[in-house]
């Protein structure tokens, strides 16, 4: 009676909100709210870290993508099912770098282009994080 | 003319790429043993461990019991793929300084007997929580992808191309074919097309991670190997002619915010090995590159001076960095990661390789080499990684 029976649906593998240094990110993501760091010298300062000291900023959530791949194979099931799909490392305009997923055609995608935040709801708990997810802007 | 005070004088590589049931720990004691008989030496001349710590936690301690050596210096810088580049270059400088005598290099990796995905993503995420892997581990980046990231941008902002990348894969795999250990390699690991491959074959194998095609990645193998490295002391009394260790030099990088990515750690360590040996880089015989992907060596021979930064695709094309063809050195002359094996840390082969060819035992023998480069990346070209450069000359 197997064939009835269905799996949940793997699950994306989830950052950990207890590490000190990124945990916080991760639970403005939460709200929507993609966050950098400016340190005490004024440098943008990107994975956030206790180490640089300054402040915690928002972003717009514009940038552009300066490189990106085609995952076409991967042994997690999540990715596996999911595949293929776009990462990409995104220059935002505030200075910072981050990799994310960008939700668009894999042969529409090019360097340069410019993206725009989205977010992809998850509880952990009695916690929300969001992932974030490029889309094409404008 | 750089100061000659230590030297490779024992060398072994692993011959199978299916162990069959050896572990780690014997793969290293197998190889440790024959490395050692191969320089005339003993257990009890070695004073020097240098290990990556692939065997588990406290492997300081853990392998010199195993191996039933009384070190006075133990090490364990353990950088992935690089770490082998490391170790040559601590032990030349230990050596130098009148700490170690006979130092002794291991590793031992049951890759492919476990399944391992190391280049695919394995079924659970990376247990680490290292702050910068949380920024990433949610997006589904396998390493290869990141290997990627840099040939995708390479590609954009060089106009590098896909034939010019498989260039190099076809080049590896010629020797390889040339090299009856990894011939019977590729057999014991199932690849079907075993003989010599186009650049057709490249671009015609399945896409990994865009642009990265299955045959521009290293394969994953079981194997392992040693390496003695002695002072010139020793090297009096031992077997075989020294392949001395001429210069060496180390570094780091991380993704930054305006990081060229591009551009690898290789540029901060080749100029001071380059400077302490007292040759340029037209003056090498033999590259021994870290090739886990095609980017990965056009990146690092840019780096290393062989060609300028983007000119790499035209400097790889035409299979000029063949054993035969002069004007340019020999590339991977074992067959590299590429088509002879990868058991995860392929460092400690390019040392074994370029040895080889300065004793005059290559497969690939290239006529006349007297100067070779062993250049290590380990981690992740794309974001986190290591580097190290090490310059080998005969006498």
């Amino acid at each position: 009676m197997t064939s009835t029976e269905s799996k949940p649906a793997p699950q994306r593998p989830l950052p950990s909100l207890a590490d000190p240094d990124t945990g916080a990110f991760w639970r403005a993501t939460g709200e929507h709210r993609l966050t950098y760091q400016v340190g005490d010298d004024g440098r943008v300062v990107f994975f956030p870290r206790r180490h640089g000291g300054g402040q915690v900023r928002d972003s717009a959530g514009l940038g552009e993508i300066y490189t990106y791949t085609v995952v076409r194979q991967h042994g997690h099931p999540f990715f596996r099912a999911h595949a293929p799909y776009v990462v990409a490392l995104v220059d935002m305009d505030e200075g910072f770098r981050v990799m994310a997923e960008v939700d668009a055609d894999p042969d529409s995608v090019h360097i340069g282009q410019r993206v725009r935040v989205g977010w992809e709801d998850h509880e952990v708990g009695d916690e929300r994080l969001a992932i974030p997810v490029f889309s094409p802007a404008g | 003319m750089a100061p000659r005070a230590a030297a490779i004088v024992g060398i072994h590589e692993h011959p199978s790429r299916r162990v069959d049931g050896l572990s780690t720990w014997q793969i290293k004691g197998e190889s440790a043993a024959a490395a050692l008989a191969d320089a005339g030496l003993t257990f009890a001349d070695v004073d020097a461990v240098y290990d990556a710590g692939e065997t588990g936690p406290m492997a300081g301690i853990a392998v010199p019991e195993y191996l039933g050596i009384t070190p006075r210096l133990v090490d364990t810088t353990g950088v992935g793929g690089s770490s082998y580049e490391f170790h040559a270059a601590h032990a030349m400088r230990d050596i130098a300084a009148g700490k170690a005598g006979v130092a002794l290099l291991t590793y031992g990796s049951t890759a492919k007997s476990d399944s391992r995905s190391i280049g695919t993503g394995g079924p659970r995420p990376m247990a680490s929580v290292a702050p910068g892997t949380n920024m990433e581990a949610a997006f589904g980046m396998p390493l290869i992808a990141n290997y990627a990231l840099v040939a995708q941008r390479h590609m954009h902002q060089y106009g590098t191309t896909p034939e010019q990348l498989a260039e190099i894969a076809v080049t590896t795999r010629a020797h390889a074919v040339r090299n009856p250990e990894a011939v019977a390699a590729l057999t014991a690991l199932g690849i079907k097309k075993n003989g010599e491959i186009t650049i057709d074959d490249v671009l015609g194998s399945r896409t990994i991670a865009d642009p990265l095609h299955l045959l521009e990645c290293c394969l994953v193998s079981d194997g392992g190997g040693a390496v003695v490295i002695a002072s010139a002391d020793v090297v009096k009394d031992t077997a075989k002619a020294p392949v001395w260790l001429l210069g060496a030099g180390e570094a780091v990088g991380y993704p930054g915010n305006d990081r060229d990515i591009t551009t690898s750690a290789a540029v901060l360590s080749g100029p001071p090995a380059f400077a302490e040996a007292g040759v340029r880089p037209e003056d090498v015989d033999i590259a021994m590159i870290y090739d886990s992907f095609t980017i990965t060596v056009l990146t690092l021979l840019e780096d290393l001076g062989f060609a300028k930064k983007g000119e790499g695709g035209p400097f790889v094309e035409g299979g000029r960095l063949r054993w035969d063809r002069p004007g340019a050195p020999a590339l991977n002359t074992d067959g590299g990661g590429l088509s002879s094996n990868h058991p995860g840390m392929r460092g400690i082969f390019l040392l074994i390789e370029a040895a080889r060819q300065l004793r005059g035992e290559s497969t690939s023998q290239v006529e006349g080499a007297r100067t070779a480069v062993a250049h290590g990346n380990g981690g992740l070209l794309g974001t986190r990684h290591a580097a190290a450069t090490v310059i080998l000359g005969k006498d």
